[in-house]
């Protein structure tokens, strides 16, 4: 196999939603912003996205499946990042802050 | 097989390496960059180049999707909320972040080993009949008889969203704490 026939095998996509998926776990470790750790949440779903898409064209009986399936999460991803973006900004309001070590009220 | 680059196949590939470059790049600054709008920018970067691959994956119709929601819809409200928000940059880290910042990267490299190495040494063998051929029209199909129940759910939950999202944003207008 070639470079240039990279696009035709499954493992291709596969890797590289491995990939999207290590560096959304990796930024949600590190960041220290709230909205930092919803950027990586978007990584992960698209990771997820990925690996349905690419079963659903090399694999699936059903080609459709997979293309509902994704699009099912970015309807899902939308919502959740209307509902976090909210409440980044109702925590903005009580704490003039958005850095997750200055929200520790709650810390024991 | 190797196609000569100067042919239609050739450059289909290049094409491809590049939108794996984009999705890789654009990954890698929305989780490293310094201010928060550069990793939004960076997150637009990388979801152009995974509708590229839904492209080469044979569903424009969902490439198209991802385009206007993520890149048009989802970035743009996170730009908002940056504005709004006003993040200060991270400072590079020192001493016992840095440590942390070593095992984040051993987590996450770790996580894409182990994923990337399963899927690639799996021998996958695909359905030896396929029903449709994956079109627009029978994604319409689909979504209006098999699955119309969760078309109409997540319309449902889209509205929930809107509505509670509204509701949070609206607390806490008049009362601004004290931060001690």
């Amino acid at each position: 196999m070639s470079m240039l026939t990279l696009h035709s095998s499954i493992e291709t996509y596969l890797v590289m939603a491995a990939f999207l998926f290590g560096v959304g776990v990796y930024g949600m470790v590190q960041r220290r912003t709230l909205i930092g750790m919803l950027i990586s949440a978007e990584l992960i779903l698209c990771a997820a996205s990925v690996n349905f898409m690419a079963f659903n064209r090399f694999l699936a009986k059903d080609p459709t499946v997979g293309q509902i399936f994704t699009l099912f999460i970015m309807g899902i991803a939308a919502a959740e990042a209307a509902i976090a973006l909210s409440i980044i900004i109702a925590v903005y309001r009580n704490y003039r802050s958005i850095d997750t070590e200055e929200v520790v009220d709650l810390k024991g | 097989m190797n196609p000569p680059l100067m042919t239609a196949e050739g450059l289909y590939g290049l094409v491809f390496l590049a939108t794996l470059a984009l999705v890789v790049s654009g990954a890698l600054i929305a989780t490293n960059a310094g201010r928060m709008i550069h990793a939004v920018s960076g997150l637009a970067v990388c979801m152009t180049g995974v509708a590229g691959l839904y492209y080469f994956l044979q569903s424009p119709f969902v490439a198209v999707m991802q385009m206007l929601i993520y890149v048009g819809a989802v970035c743009v409200v996170i730009v908002f909320a940056i504005m709004m928000a006003d993040p200060r940059p991270e400072l590079k880290p020192t001493g016992g972040s840095l440590v942390g910042g070593f095992l984040a990267i051993l987590l996450g490299g770790l996580v894409t080993w182990g994923l990337a190495h399963l899927g690639a040494t799996t021998g996958w063998t695909g359905a030896e009949t396929v029903l449709n051929n994956g079109s627009m029209d029978a994604i319409g199909v689909s979504l209006l008889t098999t699955y119309s129940f969760v078309f109409e759910l997540i319309s449902v939950v889209l509205l929930v969203a809107i509505i509670g999202a509204l509701v949070l944003a609206r607390d806490g207008r008049t009362s601004i704490r004290k931060n001690p």
